[in-house]
């Protein structure tokens, strides 16, 4: 509570230097002299030296605290137990300094004798503490809630010094001449700056967060058979049998990931380049205005929502009607490839005819009225002229559409299924990297365990696909639009 | 003789070859307009198939039978013992579930000596009542004692009759739902103790393993909560990465990767996103699984991309006119893009925050991989709390096997269906509204 009333404080201390600094250059403005800056910057210039330094200060006080006392409670504990965990054994100090500061226990000689007796003094104010809780911890939590006060305080005088010390600076050097607006607008830039490299520190997360918990699993499992195994079977390994290796094969996930992907294509390509051209070459502009937000609003369109009407309409519908085509038993089972390539191919119509228009609409007037020119009709125009001419572009939206279907998700754990297998029958349960994804992490395995690791392989594994592909299309799309520009 | 001839010839010649292929040409021109209008209309036949089978399952989910009679808040029953004085524990864990059971049987006319039919009569009962009545009866413990009249829900399987989703052609001893319970449900529903009501619980209520009294509630906060964060964050952050690229950066090697950045993080699979939030936000920082504050960090490095493509564009939009007039007339370059390009481009931002908000409302895979899916039964107080999404709780009810939660499911992705239908109407009104040709 303390550290919010000092960021209170610090934000009323900014306020005041807007106030007064604004104030003052005001008052200053009276001679036929002209001030260089607006009394606002005067005002923002206090207020950002109240605010940024002490933010600053106490944003890194805040987190080389919370280190230095994680490591000397843990090194108490190791003492204490050297076989305990000591992550969880720390987080459960945590909760037993919390309970003592409830309870308003400060010192060694007013605390309870034993870890039993707290805890009943604690239930009895509603609070839970765990039940596997030591008697050595008392004395860790009780010197956690002291030195964890001690400096909470130094760092929140500090903090505070700070601000009021950038408050006055500021507001005393103001002058006719001072150059307030300058120093505003330089903090402006750094920020302006600062949020467009979120986009890069966004990327090295992915990177980085994926890459060492990928070496996690490369520990325990050779990438190798990884990459070429065929058979995925995660609880096998989970037995802890010896011969582990080779039980999380990539490939048939890989094979299935492809293979849906293939299917949604073979859909979703012909009527989204159909629909695009229609609609750029023949349409007429009201009935453009109708069918267009129609279309888009299949992208809108959630893919849980047509996840759910995979496994609930369609799928039982599919197998119903091939049961009544084969005379009998289905050949279509209700979660298949199929099914999950046919509802992604719906969604990716959308995607198709709205990248492929631009393309199209970006080849020149000129070589259409050409080729209409010379006499031909409009479709040998659009055969021979303008798809051979908008090839590259299309081949870039089609490559972004297939890197979205390799990396959509919700439709394929609800339609596709989770039997990792090799088949080429489209009518049977493929499975695929993103629905090995969710399963092995919406478990109750440990998190440490190559059960989970492996979710951020292939995590890794679907990032750097869909990146190539991203990046080449991105490519071709732009030398495209070059082209004609 | 040859000037005779030649005419002729070619004659002959250009009405030979106006015959060869001319018709099977525009036959093919004909064929391809067909397949244009075929493919267009194939895809808004999906749309129409795709919306029309969640709304006709899902529109029922909207009402929830309930029965509505005098219940005698017996003190046999609450408490036995007559100890409530001193162990206010009783009134908590009383059977109130036997009060609805026994007033439903005195309505119905049944012996209460006739545990068979008792055990029927328990069965229309939805267990939600325990709550319903141990709330009713720990706020005001003077009920007990009284008879009061009472709306309570009935069962998910009686529900299910009522509104004649249950093929009552089925052999009795297939359904849940005996002849005779269905007899006593007509029978209630003549006096008009019976009926069907709008369902509030659908919105209200949380997590529950019995389809007619889960709800949306948490889910519903848990979104909001997400949705604020996105907002909060996602927005500015947006803004100003938009406002340094198109306005202040220098082309260099360091713009152009930010650049590539941003264009590859647009098309990047969003479970790779669920993954980020896994390993930094929970397992590095230590931010609580589950909870709505993760949920939204993950979702505005997932709309970022979109709010910074739709800004720029936004930006770009604004003619360079209103940038040389401010500089002429002494603006500093900050005082020219906020006081005169900003408040221009602010239409087509906010339709693009819109839309970006409205696809990260309908995310539901990286929210799966940070915990979301959790059983959460009280709406979260703060982003701290464990909460669910709306799409997350949409695909926890797909897994349940009852067939009331097919219903609720549905009747979810209307609800969910409905708010994304605002948020995009708003965005195009926005534009319609605000936007400028230059």
């Amino acid at each position: 509570m303390s550290a919010l009333w000092v960021l209170v404080f610090i934000g009323l201390v900014a306020a005041a230097g807007y106030v007064v600094g604004f104030q003052r250059a005001a008052a200053l403005q009276t001679g036929p002299e002209k001030a260089h800056s607006l009394p606002s910057y005067h005002g923002w210039w206090a207020a950002l030296l109240a605010l940024l330094p002490a933010l600053l200060f106490f944003i890194v006080w805040s987190v080389a605290t919370g280190v230095i006392l994680e490591g000397s409670v843990r090194a108490q504990l190791a003492e204490a137990d050297p076989n305990i965990d000591p992550s969880l054994a720390s987080g459960m100090t945590h909760t037993v300094a919390d309970a003592l500061r409830a309870l308003g226990v400060h010192g060694m000689e007013q605390a309870p004798a034993d870890f039993a007796a707290l805890a009943a003094q604690a239930s009895a104010r509603g609070l839970m503490l765990p039940s596997e809780g030591q008697d050595y911890m008392i004395p860790a939590a009780l010197q956690l809630n002291e030195t964890g006060t001690l400096l909470g305080s130094i760092g929140a005088v500090v903090a505070v010094a700070l601000c009021v010390i950038g408050a006055i600076y500021g507001v005393s050097r103001i002058r006719l001449r001072s150059r307030a607006r300058n120093h505003v607008e330089r903090v402006m830039l750094w920020g302006l700056l600062g949020a467009s490299t979120i986009a890069i520190l966004t990327t090295v997360g992915i990177v980085l967060s994926m890459l060492s918990e990928t070496g996690h699993f490369f520990t325990d499992v050779n990438p190798l058979s990884f990459f070429f195994g065929t058979v995925w079977d995660p609880r096998f390994a989970a037995a802890g049998a010896a011969d582990s290796e080779g039980q999380f094969g990539l490939i048939p996930l890989l094979a299935g990931t492809l293979y849906i992907a293939f299917v949604s294509m073979l859909v979703a390509v012909p009527i989204g380049l159909m629909a695009a051209i229609y609609m750029g070459e023949y349409a007429s502009a009201s009935a453009r205005a109708i069918i267009k937000p129609a279309l888009e609003l299949l992208a809108g369109i959630p893919t849980i929502v047509y996840g759910i009407f995979a496994v609930v309409t369609l799928g039982p519908f599919l197998r119903d009607l091939s049961a009544v085509l084969a005379g009998g038993t289905p050949f279509i089972q209700a979660q298949s490839v199929f099914t999950a390539g046919l509802v992604m191919g719906v969604m990716l119509i959308p995607v198709v005819s709205s990248l492929s228009d631009d393309v199209i609409t970006a080849v020149p007037r000129a070589m259409r009225d050409g080729s209409l020119g010379l006499g031909a009709t409009q479709s040998e125009t659009i055969k021979r002229v303008i798809l051979p001419a908008a090839l590259p572009g299309i081949v870039g939206a089609l490559l972004l559409t297939a890197s979205r279907a390799i990396g959509e998700t919700m439709i394929v754990v609800l339609a596709a299924g989770v039997a990792a297998r090799l088949t080429i029958n489209p009518f049977e349960a493929m499975t695929t990297i993103t629905v090995k994804i969710v399963n092995q992490l919406t478990g109750d395995l440990e998190f440490n365990s190559p059960q989970t690791l492996v979710a951020f392989a292939l995590g890794l594994t679907l990032f750097a696909l869909t990146l190539v592909m991203n990046v080449y299309a991105l490519y071709i799309v732009r030398k495209y639009r070059e082209q004609y520009e | 003789m040859s000037d005779a001839i030649l005419p002729a010839t070619a004659a002959t010649d250009s009405a030979a070859r106006r015959d060869i292929g001319i018709k099977k040409r525009y036959a093919a021109e004909q064929r391809f307009r067909i397949y244009g209008i075929a493919a267009i209309t194939v895809g808004i036949a999906f749309l129409f198939i795709l919306l029309g089978s969640i709304v006709s399952k899902g529109y029922t989910a909207f009402t929830q039978t309930t029965i509505s009679i005098p219940v005698l808040f017996d003190p046999a029953i609450i408490d036995p013992d007559n100890e409530r004085a001193t162990d206010p524990k009783v009134l908590v864990t009383a059977n109130y579930p036997n009060m609805a059971r026994n007033a439903l049987a005195t309505a119905l006319g049944v012996d209460p000596s006739d545990r068979a039919a008792l055990r029927q009569v328990g069965d229309m009962v939805s267990d939600s009542v325990r709550a319903q009545f141990r709330s009713l009866v720990t706020a005001n413990p003077d009920l007990i004692g009284t008879t009061q009249t009472v709306s309570f829900l009935a069962s998910g399987d009686l529900d299910s009759v009522y509104k004649g989703q249950v093929d009552l052609r089925v052999d009795e001893a297939r359904r849940k739902i005996s002849d005779q319970q269905i007899a006593w449900m007509n029978q209630l529903k003549e006096k008009g103790q019976l009926g069907a009501a709008f369902n509030w619980g659908l919105f209200t209520l949380g997590a529950s393993s019995r389809a007619e009294s889960a709800g949306l509630g948490v889910a519903l906060v848990g979104s909001l909560f997400m949705m604020l964060i996105v907002l909060v964050l996602a927005l500015p952050i947006g803004v100003a990465a938009s406002i340094y690229l198109e306005e202040f950066a220098k082309r260099n090697r360091f713009t152009d990767l930010i650049e590539v950045n941003i264009n590859n993080l647009a098309a990047v699979p969003s479970i790779v996103f669920g993954l980020l939030g896994l390993a930094v936000f929970i397992n590095f920082f230590g931010l609580p699984r589950s909870a709505p504050i993760v949920g939204g960090l993950v979702l505005t490095l997932m709309t970022l991309p979109t709010i910074i493509i739709a800004t720029r564009a936004a930006l770009r939009s604004v003619p360079p006119s209103i940038r040389s007039a401010a500089l002429g007339i002494g603006a500093s370059r900050m005082q020219m893009v906020f006081h005169h390009v900003l408040p221009l481009a602010a239409p087509g931002i906010l339709t693009g925050t819109i839309i970006g908000l409205a696809r990260a409302l309908g995310e539901t895979a990286p929210l799966l991989l940070i915990g979301m899916v959790a059983f959460v039964a009280d709406a979260p107080r703060s982003p701290l709390d464990p909460a669910t999404a709306l799409p997350v709780q949409i695909y926890m009810w797909t897994n349940e096997a009852e067939r009331a939660f097919v219903e609720r499911t549905s009747g979810a992705i209307i609800v969910l269906l409905i708010f994304l239908a605002i948020m995009n109407l708003t965005a195009i009104l926005l534009r319609r509204r605000f936007e400028r040709r230059w």
